[in-house]
């Protein structure tokens, strides 16, 4: 077990942005292919991430599922006044979860996840147009959550668990639209945090008011990533008291990994079908600006806004138990973006987008199954601009149009005795 | 069910293989943006040393980089342009060697001085570019810097026995096609579809950057016999750039003509004020009764003699007071009168006299040049604290430029801008009214998205560290003025660059 938590911690390398914000909603292929609807439908450990609540019923003692996605994400970028373009080379991404949970005795099951909500990884060609905002930008969190499920009765049980957060930054971007060495280089800074630790908490309650109707609450708290003492590397600086960047310093900065809150309830009907619909919601106004603030008193501290708002996800899915070997599921949710107008920075360039989703199960005998999921991200081409940018006092918008899409399949494991 | 595991593969293979987030009218599509009724395929430009992307008192690797040529060039390539060779130098050190031996300054750099006061420095170091290893060309950008109209018509102009003695340029002998070539006929073989053309400036800034030292020679068709800062006779300028139209225009080519901007649109001619010599009354009043003399005996005598006119008289009379006041200058346009002051009746000793031969004091008329900052008040015999630069010992002519002088430039100017406007009506090319483009800068200001762009030395954004050349933001602005021009001229929609995307003038301070 350790060994296969470190190996998924380790796998960890990029794990991409693909919703709202920098919020990665992969957290377990049969979910997803559902559209990533999960609150209210018991049928794996995936539960240990959406309703620790629901563990409780499995039908089984031993549940574990463990997964991978890869993401395949792009983003494009025109400027029609100027004539400038840019599209991103971002590593694909592959986010890993695994999750297990055991049930102790009737009432009451225990449970471990290693997921990664957050995180995010974009790569500009360097010096493009917006490289003043950003070059590129990786970004981890692993959440590692030992979970307790307790049953009430038949109808009701609860769950919740503390969350371990482990996560990185790496951040790089021009100091300006124009200095530069004496050579033409660029002057950047490059930040990099490489292991910043936080805890936080879920708790959740499942409701089964019939036999075919399920409804479920989750909560997960906010988590604050204090990263504290971080390498700020700044080069091509033009050798001048005019410009006393030193060639290293360290800073501080805080990214929020925002609380989300997602109720919803899944009906099975006609044996073989069930009906599942979340509504999410994160918490994204405690976004309100990036500040990062350098240990060298000659180098003023960053102030980025970002007022982000509150934005909500609506998911529904439809799975269908087509023969004892295969489960067909499919869905759709429609993600709403955080990112208000005049603050669209290109380090998370998102808009709202529709997911569609599809995959199935495979049961390899009674213990086994064969999870795979697709899942494609539709943005609509936006014309949008971040104003929060200002040079000697003077706002700067960088603006243009932008159009993302990512495409990510998945596969998964499911193991149950 | 097999066909369902068919179907999702594909769909992740899908997902494999068209990954682009596609626009539905991609920028970089043909037809997005549009050249009209020009062909932007093969692009030559051709001038002096702004065509050449010439800055800081230097040509290097980012000069060249941000010439407006080339930024041109660029948004040229989003409606068909093609390929834009320059003859980059060595290094962004930008000084020139001939065989080992350094012939050309260093670039400007805007360094910081022990007292933490920010100005332009030579930037130190050995430059790399030895005009004795040829690279030749021809280039796309055809830019010699020094040239001046008649320059580019001239074989030899590019030969290397020729540097030494001045008669040949060091850096069209680096990239002529032969020591007998001229910079047109180079430019012409590239076979251009579209050029542009922007010379005529070192015409007349030559005798302005050296405060009128040289001479007019409007009369004189023979440019073979004019000297470096000479004003250039607007026939021979006439005839030179309507062989150039001719040359360029030969292949069918269009292209844009771009005319010649005012020099009180550059800030080499507006930074140092005029009233730069502060003094209390004391001192005034001391400097005054020194000139006592020359204002109530020498000029009215001379006039009264009809040596000089009364007016010259009026306007030689020297008189300082308490607060900022106008230096006193040599003024080669007066009539010099040091040789009659030596004899009777005035008698003066030849040292005195030769003070005075074309004394005046200098007026709101007249433009102090910026080489003049670094002599005004000062004492150039540190044994005598009374030879005061300005106060009692004249400026030289060359860092002055006087109205009658700036008259010659301007009359001349006009006249070239007329041949040019004529040439580009006659070939039905554009023309590109950079004067007035400069004046706006200069006047007024033109806003841009991170400011405004002035003519302020240093801190206006447009001129660079020799107070001549654009920075890159200032090229950038004339590559802007000159696309809205051929948009104009030919129907087409070229894109503009963001001018707050390039720099203006480097900071750097030597060693370290």
């Amino acid at each position: 077990m350790k060994k296969i938590i470190l190996l998924a911690v380790i796998s960890l390398a990029t794990a991409v942005t693909y919703a709202g914000g920098y919020r990665v909603a992969l957290q377990g292929q049969k979910s997803l292919a559902m559209g990533h609807a999960g609150v209210a439908v018991v049928n794996s450990s995936e539960l240990v991430f959406f309703n620790p609540a629901g563990l409780v019923y499995l039908e089984n003692k031993l549940n574990i599922s463990a997964g991978v996605s890869g993401v395949f994400s792009n983003v494009s970028y025109q400027n029609e006044a100027t004539g400038a373009t840019a599209k991103t080379d971002s590593p694909t991404g592959t986010p890993l979860y695994f999750y297990a949970s055991y049930r102790a005795t009737d009432w009451l099951a225990v449970g471990v996840g290693v997921y990664t909500p957050y995180g995010s990884s974009v790569s500009y060609e360097d010096d493009w147009a917006g490289s003043h905002l950003v070059n590129n930008i990786d970004l981890k969190a692993i959440y590692i959550q030992p979970t307790v499920s307790i049953k009430v009765n038949d109808a009701l049980s609860f769950g919740g668990g503390f969350i371990f957060v482990n996560g990185s930054v790496g951040f790089n971007r021009n100091l300006n639209r124009t200095l530069s060495d004496l050579d033409g280089n660029r002057s950047e800074v490059t930040l990099d945090a490489p292991s910043v630790s936080a805890t936080g908490w879920t708790i959740s309650t499942m409701f089964n008011p019939t036999e075919n109707l399920r409804i479920g609450a989750t909560y997960r708290s906010e988590i604050i990533m204090e990263a504290r003492g971080g390498d700020a590397t700044f080069e091509n600086v033009p050798n001048s008291p005019l410009t006393p960047f030193p060639s290293s310093t360290k800073f501080d900065a805080d990214l929020p990994l925002p609380a989300e809150m997602t109720v919803g309830l899944s009906y099975e009907f006609c044996d073989k079908w069930l009906f599942a619909f979340d509504f999410n919601t994160t918490f994204w106004d405690v976004y309100e600006s990036l500040d990062i603030n350098f240990e060298d008193p000659n180098v003023p501290d960053s102030v980025n806004a970002r007022n982000y708002k509150t934005a909500s996800t609506y998911r529904f899915g439809l799975q269908y138990d087509a023969t004892e070997m295969f489960t067909l599921r499919a869905g759709y949710y429609f993600d709403e973006s955080p990112v208000q107008e005049g603050f669209f920075a290109p380090e998370t360039p998102r808009n709202d987008s529709n997911g569609y989703t599809a995959g199935l199960t495979f049961n390899v005998g009674e213990r086994f199954e064969i999870d795979a999921s697709f899942l494609y991200l539709h943005f609509k081409e936006v014309d949008a601009s971040y104003d929060a940018y200002f040079e000697n006092g003077q706002a700067v918008p960088f603006g243009g149009k932008y159009k993302s899409n990512a495409f990510i399949p998945g596969l998964g494991v499911t193991y149950k005795m | 069910m097999k066909n369902i595991i068919k179907l999702f593969i594909g769909v992740v293979a899908i997902g494999f293989v068209s990954c682009d987030a596609d626009f539905e009218n991609p920028v970089t599509d043909e037809g997005f943006y549009t050249s009209g009724t020009a062909d932007l395929s093969k692009y030559v430009s051709v001038g002096n040393s702004l065509t050449a992307g010439y800055a800081d008192g230097a040509l290097y690797i980012t000069g060249q980089d941000n010439s407006y040529p080339n930024i041109m060039a660029q948004q040229f390539a989003l409606a068909g342009g093609g390929e834009f060779t320059q003859p980059l130098m060595d290094d962004n050190i930008g000084g020139l060697l001939l065989g080992g031996v350094q012939i050309t300054a260093n670039r400007f750099v805007l360094a910081v001085d022990a007292n933490g006061n920010p100005g332009p420095v030579r930037l130190e170091g050995m430059p790399a570019t030895d005009v004795a290893t040829s690279v030749a060309g021809p280039y796309n950008n055809m830019g010699v810097p020094g040239a001046k109209s008649f320059h580019l018509n001239a074989p030899g102009y590019g030969n290397p026995a020729g540097i030494a003695s001045g008669a040949a340029n060091p850096y069209y002998a680096r990239i002529a096609t032969s020591s007998s070539s001229t910079v047109i006929a180079d430019a012409a073989s590239i076979g251009a579809t579209f050029f542009s053309l922007w010379i005529g400036n070192n015409d007349v800034l030559s005798y302005a950057t050296t405060g009128g030292s040289g001479v007019d020679q409007t009369g004189n068709l023979d440019p073979s016999t004019y000297g470096p800062n000479d004003i250039t006779d607007p026939s021979v300028f006439g005839a030179a750039y309507s062989a150039q139209v001719g040359a360029l225009t030969g292949g069918g080519a269009k292209g844009v003509l771009v005319n010649i901007a005012d020099v009180t649109s550059i800030p080499y001619f507006t930074t140092v004020p005029g009233p730069a010599i502060p003094l209390d009354a004391a001192t005034a009043g001391a400097v005054n009764a020194q000139f006592g003399l020359y204002n109530t005996q020498v000029l009215p005598g001379l006039a009264g003699l009809g040596v000089i006119t009364p007016a010259e008289a009026a306007s030689r009379m020297i008189s300082f007071s308490a607060g900022q006041n106008y230096p006193i200058i040599v003024d080669n346009d007066l009539t010099d009168i040091s040789a009659i002051l030596q004899g009777p009746p005035f008698n003066l000793p030849a040292q005195t006299a030769g003070l005075l031969g074309q004394l005046r004091q200098e007026n709101s008329g007249d433009l102090t040049l910026l080489t003049a900052a670094s002599v005004l008040g000062t004492t150039p015999d540190p044994s005598n604290p009374l030879g005061v630069i300005g106060v009692s010992i004249p400026v030289s002519n060359e860092f002055v430029l006087t109205a009658a002088e700036q008259a010659r430039i301007a009359t001349a100017a006009a006249a070239y801008n007329a041949t040019i406007s004529a040439l580009a009506a006659a070939n039905d090319l554009g023309y590109v009214d950079m004067k007035t483009g400069l004046a706006e800068v200069a006047d007024m200001g033109v806003p841009y998205d991170g400011g405004v762009l002035t003519s302020q030395f240093v801190t206006g954004g447009t001129f660079s560290l020799d107070g001549v050349h654009p920075t890159p933001r200032g090229y950038a602005y004339t590559a802007n003025y000159i696309i809205d021009a051929i948009n104009r001229k030919y129907d087409a929609t070229i894109p503009k660059v963001a001018i707050g995307n390039y720099g203006t003038v480097q900071v750097t301070n030597n060693g370290g």
